[in-house]
């Protein structure tokens, strides 16, 4: 299906003997044929990979196995597809498409921008306002509850660009906000986190509910455009967002981190709200490894309290 | 053909069967499944002496070994399925054996009563309690026979120290000792001590998003009880021994086989993929088994197997729709039998295969009902890959997919094998 070998095929048929112009052109065509058929597969295949490994994040525990197997295909398709230039030229047709998409998730981002000001009194750089904002965000955990990773998924592979304003659906956060608390993860005191997740937490539970079921619609866009800004992120046409998010390690954005990187994030629970509340926001690369081991204490704990 | 082989007995079961396993002496045969609960089968007295009946197995014990958990903090199920059984070898007249769910171990001793005491003199028969006053004579209590009756305790819970999903539990040599390997990570554990368990490998990288690797399987040696293997996702097997270090990260050989160019695609990586390792009973050898072939490799040679046995080539050209229907990522198991000579692994279609090392044969079989008549050896079956379908033979387009033998085992000594599809057991043994 997929082997190299389907380009020998191609070499093969270009030794058949040529009679004339007109059948170098034929061979011609049928040579293009056979990689545009190739391409097509390979792009199938991709489409393929991607859904299972959202699909794989519905299920009660994922198996580590097959989504790093997974991951490592999509992975690979990835890098051949940059070499063949395919990669640039798909990313650039998405994130156009993807503009046009933006118009309805302006009036979302809107409300998260607004949330964030609100919260923000000195006008400083706010690196870490969405996490909170959705741990704090029960409507938004209640979808999460609902439909399991599906969402969470979905909305992670559409968090990938930092520039592009479709990350910024407030239901993003709501989904996976452990994941994106570690790469913003910037020196805040717990005070100021207390103080935004509070006034968050009050000002906007109406303005939450409205945004969920508009998550709802649009996700399913930004699932397919979202997956494809991994590499290329199209540049942000709101400077305010962008500034934000200067400060945000891109690295972190590739396609295998993102998809690998879920891998190791519990479902949002309870307790993963004291979690960070009470982390003195530590930097990206260490936080993975701090975050499990605090949660496997307060695993370790609730299991004693609740005495499973 | 030298596989003659006859089905004794056929289990139906509650759930589907999740692993199986003989015991050291093969007189019990325990099954899990994935309710949580074990089965054992106990080889039948009278026929075990008897060469046509001696696959007779009946229902021993049955216990309820692992319960549903939920996982609080992640909001996640832990299911009770039971991945491994391992039998430790038998010490006094009780038995035990470790099963493992996806995250705890148990250690369970299986024990037999067939007397009780009777003749009490502060109580009645019922066990009421006699008033004082009444009793007039003293006399001894004495033992009584009674039917017998299987107990299953729980003697030890391993919980807590694997945050990933175990896939293989391996008894030392030693009989003090025992690994546990779930994605990342090995385990040792000492059968008395259920606190505390020593990391022995840790392949977590730092960075969770560099994560392209995962255990998934692990075995002690057979009788060097500091060495035992783990393979990988990408085909790789690592023999390690615990006198080197304490984290044995750093492996002492490496078990890899050059990729055949030829074959190259986007599945390369996945059929690749080892589901089980088992050493042979000599701890000279070890098998694997990958998605599409058995390899055995010789312990003295890293570079490439000794010998390699393909279990369905046809389904090479099928790898993208098996891609798409997640078969391509079912774990099969494979095992040796007592001396060594033949190895065994399942397949689709409720198909078998067993390979003949020393004859160089192979034989398709099928565990079914239909195929498995009393008294009559099994017939060999055979996939047709292309062209013209022979009479009995099987096109690769009308095989099964959903009827997968993924759990297969040989009794240590006696040529009798257990076999199990979804949630049929079948006992076949040897036509002699």
């Amino acid at each position: 299906m997929f082997p190299k070998g389907t380009k020998r095929k191609f070499s093969d048929s270009r030794e058949e003997p040529v009679a004339g112009g007109e059948d170098v052109n034929q061979s011609s065509l049928a040579a293009v044929r056979m990689l545009s058929s190739y391409s097509l597969q390979r792009q199938s295949l991709l489409d393929m990979s991607l859904i299972k490994l959202q699909l794989c994040h519905m299920l009660v525990e994922p198996n580590l196995c097959r989504s790093v197997l997974i991951a490592n295909t999509v992975r690979q398709i990835q890098e051949e597809m940059t070499q063949d230039g395919t990669w640039q030229i798909m990313t650039q047709a998405l994130s156009a498409a993807n503009a046009a998409a933006q118009c309805s998730a302006d009036r979302l981002v809107a409300t998260e921008v607004l949330c964030r000001q609100t919260e923000a009194a000195q006008g400083e750089q706010v690196p870490k306002p969405f996490p909170v904002v959705g741990s704090e965000g029960c409507p938004a955990k209640e979808v999460l509850e609902e439909e399991a990773a599906a969402a969470e998924v979905g909305m992670t592979m559409s968090t990938v660009s930092p520039q592009a304003p479709t990350s910024y659906l407030p239901g993003t956060f709501g989904m996976d906000p452990c994941w994106e608390e570690e790469e913003t993860g910037e020196d805040d005191d717990d005070e100021e986190e207390e103080e935004d997740s509070e006034e968050c937490g009050s000002g906007s539970e109406g303005e939450e509910r409205e945004r969920d079921s508009l998550v709802e619609d649009t996700r399913t866009a930004e699932q397919v455009f979202g997956t494809f800004e991994i590499k290329n992120p199209a540049p942000s046409p709101d400077p305010a967002l962008e500034e934000l998010f200067s400060d945000v390690d891109a690295s972190y954005y590739d396609l295998d981190t993102v998809l690998t990187g879920m891998q190791s994030v519990p479902k949002m629970g309870p307790y993963d709200l004291l979690e960070s509340l009470s982390s003195h926001g530590p930097s990206p690369l260490s936080s993975s490894t701090s975050c499990r081991s605090d949660l496997n204490e307060l695993d370790h704990i609730m299991e004693i309290i609740v005495g499973s | 053909s030298q596989f003659n082989l006859l089905l004794v007995m056929l289990f139906v079961t509650a759930d589907i069967i999740s692993t199986v396993e003989f015991n050291h002496s093969g007189e019990l045969l325990a099954t899990g499944d994935k309710g949580g609960r074990v089965v054992i089968f106990q080889q039948e007295l009278e026929s075990k002496n008897q060469p046509q009946c001696r696959g007779e197995y009946n229902v021993y014990s049955t216990f309820q070994s692992h319960e549903p958990e939920f996982d609080y903090l992640k909001s996640l199920e832990i299911e009770e399925k039971i991945n491994k059984i391992r039998w430790l070898p038998q010490k006094n007249a009780a038995q035990f054996l470790l099963s493992t769910n996806d995250k705890t171990i148990k250690l369970w001793k299986i024990s037999e009563r067939d007397k009780r005491p009777e003749g009490y003199n502060l109580k009645e028969e019922d066990g009421r309690y006699r008033d004082p006053t009444t009793v007039t004579t003293l006399r001894v209590p004495v033992f009584q026979p009674m039917d017998l009756m299987v107990e299953a305790s729980p003697r030890r819970v391993f919980a807590n120290a694997h945050t990933y999903h175990i896939n293989s539990i391996s008894v030392n040599s030693d009989c003090e000792t025992y690994l546990s390997a779930d994605d990342l990570r090995i385990n040792l554990w000492n059968l008395e001590i259920t606190d505390r368990s020593f990391n022995i490998v840790d392949i977590k990288p730092v960075n969770m998003e560099e994560l392209t690797e995962v255990i998934t399987a692990a075995e002690f040696h057979p009788n060097q009880c500091n060495t035992f293997v783990y393979s990988s996702s990408k085909g790789t097997i690592r023999l390690c021994d615990m006198r080197a270090s304490a984290l044995c990260d750093q492996h002492s050989k490496l078990f890899e086989e050059p990729e055949d160019p030829s074959n190259r695609s986007f599945f390369s990586e996945i059929i690749s993929s080892i589901s089980d390792v088992k050493f042979s009973h000599s701890g000279r050898y070890m098998m694997t088994r990958d998605y599409l072939s058995v390899k055995i490799w010789d312990l003295n040679m890293e570079s490439r197997p000794v010998e390699t046995y393909q279990v369905h080539e046809y389904l090479r050209s099928k790898l993208c729709s098996l891609y798409e229907n997640d078969c391509i990522f079912d774990k099969f198991e494979c095992c040796w039998n007592g001396n060594d000579s033949v190895v065994m692994t399942g397949s689709y279609n409720n198909f078998f295969r067993m390979f003949d090392r020393g004859y160089r044969q192979d034989v398709t079989l099928e565990a079914s009902r239909e195929s498995s008549k009393p008294r009559s050896v099994l017939k060999p079956r055979k996939v047709c890959t292309g062209g013209k379908r022979k009479k009995d033979e099987i096109s690769v387009d009308s095989l099964d997919f959903n009827k997968k033998i993924l759990h297969t085992a040989w009794h240590p000594q006696d040529n009798i094998i257990a076999v199990a599809t979804t949630n049929n057991l079948y006992i076949f043994q040897d036509k002699l």
